[in-house]
């Protein structure tokens, strides 16, 4: 966190740069199956971020020496775009990519079921094409969904949300100016059946009853990510199985006019 | 995947975890000690400041060494920290020469982020020209000696190598050129961070977790907290999960901890803080 040139205010009365109050997310659209070829996928607009993921997977893995006896290799990229910023990103991982990629990883995994598939990979390829504060976050979510749409079976779906310090405030969401120039940030992935977290980062400077106000800001936050996850694989999957009864019924209709 | 986790074999784990539920640990520590902390300074005389610390077997290097170079360009009055480790193929099994690893790269990125956000080193002050010419500080982690709990280490190796760097004295001329002197002086140092691990085995938390340990682990979460207290840098760990609880319960230990190792090991920041003014 750096420091904010001085008068320059990120919250005014009770608005922030964007508009919102305090506790508030940014809009957050979610699409599942947006791709072809991959077994599962998922893009997400969360604010100003545009974050696609894949999924591929049980599948042989490559390499063949990393295969695992007893569960899945679970692999997990996070990449961001060199047109993604402000300033163009060298599309080489950088090192904060490649500790994202981590972290991402070890948010997801235990939410999967590896065990069911020994020697087997299970890769996750998540690509931000236009970033703008909270990208772990969003695809985290975003991966959890695809994973779910790739049919891999999971414990719960992995929902992740950041809460921080802007202007001495405790707020849900943080976007990048406020990352950029705010006290802190926390953000935070939970499996919401059980309420246990798989992420949990923090940077800035916090007192405890701050960092603990954070934490629960950012966990009622993934809850409501929770629902739009939740509503998001439900319009796919329920609407698709409608449009496949009509289209089962008409046939019979079709057979019936013969 | 890639972690330097050793494997334990099951007979041995049964064991660590038949102590644990007794709150035990099975090299005779309770749940929240440490294990014994050797802290050497000033081994490396070519360094701008250098620290040895041994945490039980694992040992870190840190040398610290100052350049000049140009400033970040969104940052041009501020000078430059950045911190690196090597996991040095002499120090374990499973460390290899090559390209930084992903775990490397977590670790040098979590003792960064403790050095920075706690604001250690007040990089306003190592500011030469403006948008031209700043000090750079190259933190340098050698991991010697694997024997758990790197992250502790190599953050306390870090901030004392820091602590007791020591550059070239100088002054500036009207028309921005350095001048070196005679004698050396400090770093300015305005607080000093801790980072603290605990690691979660079953369903009970420990602090500094040995190699054997960190291969039973489910997760383990490194708090960086400073010197009033305050949390600067968290980071968890590992494949698995921690309740709301544990995160909770792991953040008062670190308080305790890092305000133990100050004091008790350290003997008391003070020493080292506010040092450096005359630089700018």
């Amino acid at each position: 966190m750096s420091e904010k040139p001085k008068g320059k205010e990120l919250i005014s009365q009770g608005i922030r740069t964007d508009g919102r109050g305090p506790k508030d997310l940014r809009k957050i659209k979610i699409d599942v199956g947006t791709l072809e070829k991959a077994d599962g996928s998922a893009y997400i607009e969360w604010g100003n971020n545009k974050i696609l993921v894949a999924v591929y997977g049980p599948r042989e893995v490559h390499p063949r020496h990393l295969a695992l006896p007893d569960r899945a290799l679970f692999r997990c990229r996070y990449h961001m775009a060199p047109f993604s910023t402000e300033e163009r990103k060298n599309p080489a991982p950088s090192r904060r990519e490649v500790e994202l990629s981590k972290v991402t990883r070890e948010a997801l995994e235990p939410a999967t079921l590896t065990e069911l598939f020994p020697r087997t990979g299970i890769d996750v390829f998540i690509e931000v094409l236009q970033s703008d504060g909270g990208t772990r976050c969003a695809g985290i979510a975003a991966a959890s969904i695809a994973l779910a749409d790739a049919g891999i079976p999971l414990k719960d779906l992995v929902v992740a949300c950041a809460a921080g310090k802007v202007d001495g405030q405790i707020v849900l969401d943080l976007n990048d100016v406020e990352d950029q120039l705010g006290n802190a940030d926390v953000p935070v992935a939970i499996m919401p059946r059980t309420g246990v977290i798989s992420l949990l980062q923090m940077d800035g400077m916090l007192s405890r009853e701050e960092f603990k106000e954070a934490l629960e800001l950012a966990i009622d936050g993934c809850r409501q990510v929770y629902a739009m996850q939740k509503e998001a694989l439900m319009r796919k999957y329920v609407g698709e199985k409608e449009s496949v009864e009509e289209e089962i019924g008409e046939g019979v209709n079709e057979k019936e006019g013969d | 995947m890639a972690e330097s986790f050793e494997i334990v074999p099951k007979i041995r784990q049964k064991r660590i975890s038949e102590h644990l539920i007794q709150d035990k640990r099975i090299d005779g520590r309770g749940l929240t000690d440490f294990r014994k902390i050797k802290t050497e300074m000033g081994l490396i005389e070519k360094a701008s400041g250098s620290c040895l610390v041994s945490l039980g077997k694992t040992k870190v290097m840190t040398g610290v060494k100052v350049e000049m170079g140009e400033p970040y360009s969104d940052r041009p009055e501020d000078g430059v920290l950045t911190v690196n480790v090597e996991l040095v193929p002499l120090a374990s099994p499973s460390f290899e020469p090559g390209p930084p690893s992903e775990e490397a790269i977590e670790l040098a990125r979590v003792v960064d982020r403790g050095l920075r956000e706690s604001k250690a080193v007040d990089l306003g002050k190592l500011c030469i020209v403006p948008g031209r010419r700043v000090f750079v500080v190259f933190v340098d982690i050698y991991v010697l000696d694997h024997d758990g709990n790197l992250f502790d280490a190599s953050a306390l190796a870090s901030i004392l190598a820091l602590a007791t760097a020591k550059i070239r004295d100088f002054s500036l001329s009207d028309d921005g050129r350095i001048e070196f002197k005679d004698g050396t002086i400090s770093l300015p140092l305005q607080n000093f961070p801790v980072e603290v691990t605990v690691a979660k085995i079953g369903e009970k938390l420990i602090v500094d977790p040995s190699l054997e340990e960190e291969g039973m682990i489910d997760a383990r979460i490194t708090i960086a907290v400073g010197k009033d207290d305050e949390i600067c840098a968290i980071q968890k760990s590992g494949p698995g999960t921690l309740s709301l609880e544990d995160v909770y319960k792991a953040v008062d230990t670190a308080k305790d901890k890092a305000k133990e190792i100050r004091e008790n090991v350290l003997g008391g920041v003070e020493q080292w803080l506010g040092k450096g003014q005359r630089i700018q």
